[in-house]
């Protein structure tokens, strides 16, 4: 509900420049590609995943020549906000925090839990915890698991080694990422889910209300026939739809 | 790749590596190396040519070109690399499109900062957004070498300042007593004199060059470290048809053997370069050399 507010709030205030900005008829879509199985490189090198899906179902909706980019997570929004692409596509959660800087697009996926993963049952409320600077999961365990130690790591693939390698208890993380990680055996999931996040949108510069319209009737018309709701099935399996 | 490569799971032994190592992904790996020896081609002499014009400005007789050269040089040393990395190549693509923007759309009425936003009119976008992929990643490995060149420069030209003062006063005052002109001296005698006792310390930045390539790919450059930790990382059997664990230490192995025969490599040209260079100087090295002629 807050996150619909928040959502409102934004169109509103963009609305009054929704035509202020012209725009390329192509669209650059930034993402990590180091996220399966929201976003990947498959074996040919090329941006794969849940993402990718969406994006290119997206953009043919909303009648847009869109393009992908590959970028560090650490810079993803100074990037966006200084123009070197369009649209952030990397499963970012909504939150206040990303939402002063820049505009989220109406959610794709409902909040997605987040998951502890560890070698062995335990209690994590004092361990050391794993997980990807600059995430939700990163300001939980600093805000909310005050005896814990945070351990960040620049790319997700390096918070499970470390838990893997005994460097930390456990890694927090997105469940969908974790899934497919726990399916190879070695490892649990430990504890509660927690709820935090307002789901994964679409980040947009503040500027471009006109590029958010687009692409949040281009969510809208996907929620409506159904076909998000089957990319979800898809590649999130276990995820609630829509 | 090969014709046999339809099903990499019913393979094994070298001909599933044979499969695995001719992925598309793979191609991209072999391909930045080809990158990274390419920029660090160009960056190398643009680096030194911007020391040589830091060093010679910091000796100039004017004075505010002399002040120029000294601040280039106190404050590109002074600041943290990463620092430079992330905000002056920022900082420099938005200077270049607020430049452009100024000159191609003076009519437009929206103020280019909307809070966090850098707005600028499609026109003056570089390159400009619809341009394909190529031009972009061009664009930013240009912004890059620029960004390393002027780094790299700058510590270029603090050891080049060092070396001219190093060229002795003697020499410089038999080439005057011949009547020769500032320029000439410099010319003909500073400057073939100074590479010898420039060249210790350029063949450490050179060392260090070679290994700030990582740096690359806060700069969009994808580079070989950032394909040896996305290669090596574990792949799920979900996303990939070659799964794999954590073989990161096979990929950096293989790196560490490049770095070692890089420079390795490196060191045997430049211990050259220094032998050819010391040859008839008044040096201790030139000394020996004579000696043992």
């Amino acid at each position: 509900m807050k996150s619909l507010i928040l959502a409102a709030g934004a169109f509103a205030l963009s609305g009054t420049m929704a035509f202020a900005a012209a725009h390329a008829e192509t669209v650059r879509l930034g993402t990590e590609g180091a996220y399966p199985p929201y976003n990947f490189l498959n074996d040919a090198g090329e941006v794969d995943g849940f993402e990718r899906a969406l994006g290119d179902e997206l953009c043919a909706r909303a009648e847009l020549t869109c393009e992908w980019v590959t970028n560090d997570w650490d810079s993803i929004i100074p990037n966006l906000v200084s123009g070197n692409y369009d649209v952030i596509i990397a499963g970012m959660s909504i939150t206040d925090e990303r939402d002063e800087v820049i505009d989220f697009s109406d959610p794709y996926t409902q909040p997605d839990p987040s998951a502890f993963v560890a070698m062995a049952e335990g209690d994590l409320s004092s361990g050391v915890i794993a997980a990807q600077a600059g995430t939700i999961q990163a300001s939980y365990v600093a805000t909310e698991m005050p005896d814990a130690t945070l351990l960040e790591f620049a790319t997700p693939e390096e918070t499970v080694a470390a838990m893997r390698n005994g460097e930390a208890d456990a890694v927090i993380a997105d469940k969908a990422f974790l899934e497919p990680v726990v399916a190879e055996g070695d490892v649990m999931f430990v504890g509660e889910d927690i709820l935090i996040g307002g789901g994964i949108g679409l980040g947009i510069r503040e500027s471009d209300g006109e590029l958010k319209a687009k692409f949040d009737t281009a969510i809208q018309s996907m929620k409506d026939d159904g076909t998000l709701n089957a990319l979800i099935v898809e590649w999130l399996p276990g995820s609630a739809t829509f | 790749m090969f014709a046999y490569c339809t099903d990499p799971a019913s393979l094994d032994g070298l001909a599933w590596l044979s499969c695995y190592l001719t992925t598309g992904k793979h191609m991209n790996f072999y391909w930045s190396f080809g990158t990274v020896l390419l920029l660090l081609a160009i960056t190398a002499p643009t680096a030194l040519l911007f020391g040589y014009a830091g060093a010679s400005a910091a000796r100039s007789t004017l004075a505010p070109l002399r002040w120029f050269g000294q601040i280039y040089m106190a404050i590109v040393r002074s600041v943290p690399d990463i620092v430079f990395f992330l905000f002056f190549v920022i900082a420099l693509d938005q200077g270049i499109e607020y430049l452009r923007h100024v000159t191609l759309c003076p009519d437009w009425d929206q103020p280019v900062r909307q809070g966090n936003d850098f707005v600028v009119c499609t026109a003056a976008k570089m390159p400009l957004g619809n341009a394909p992929q190529w031009m972009h990643e061009i664009y930013g490995a240009g912004l890059a070498v620029l960004t390393f060149a002027l780094v790299f420069g700058a510590f270029a030209a603090n050891v080049l300042f060092g070396a001219m003062r190093a060229v002795p006063r003697a020499q410089l005052e038999t080439a005057e007593a011949y009547g020769m002109t500032r320029r000439q001296v410099t010319r003909r005698v500073l400057v073939p004199q100074m590479w010898v006792y420039a060249l210790p310390g350029l063949s450490n930045l050179w060392m260090v060059l070679i290994k700030a390539t990582p740096l690359l790919f806060l700069l969009g450059v994808e580079d070989i470290v950032y394909w040896a930790r996305e290669l090596g990382g574990t792949k799920s059997p979900r996303f990939t048809d070659y799964p794999h664990g954590d073989w990161r230490v096979y990929y950096f192995g293989f790196l560490l053997l490049f770095y070692l025969a890089f420079t390795k490599v490196s060191e045997v040209v430049l211990s050259r370069l220094m032998a050819r260079l010391t040859l008839g100087q008044a040096t201790a090295g030139g000394e020996a050399q004579r000696k043992a002629a």
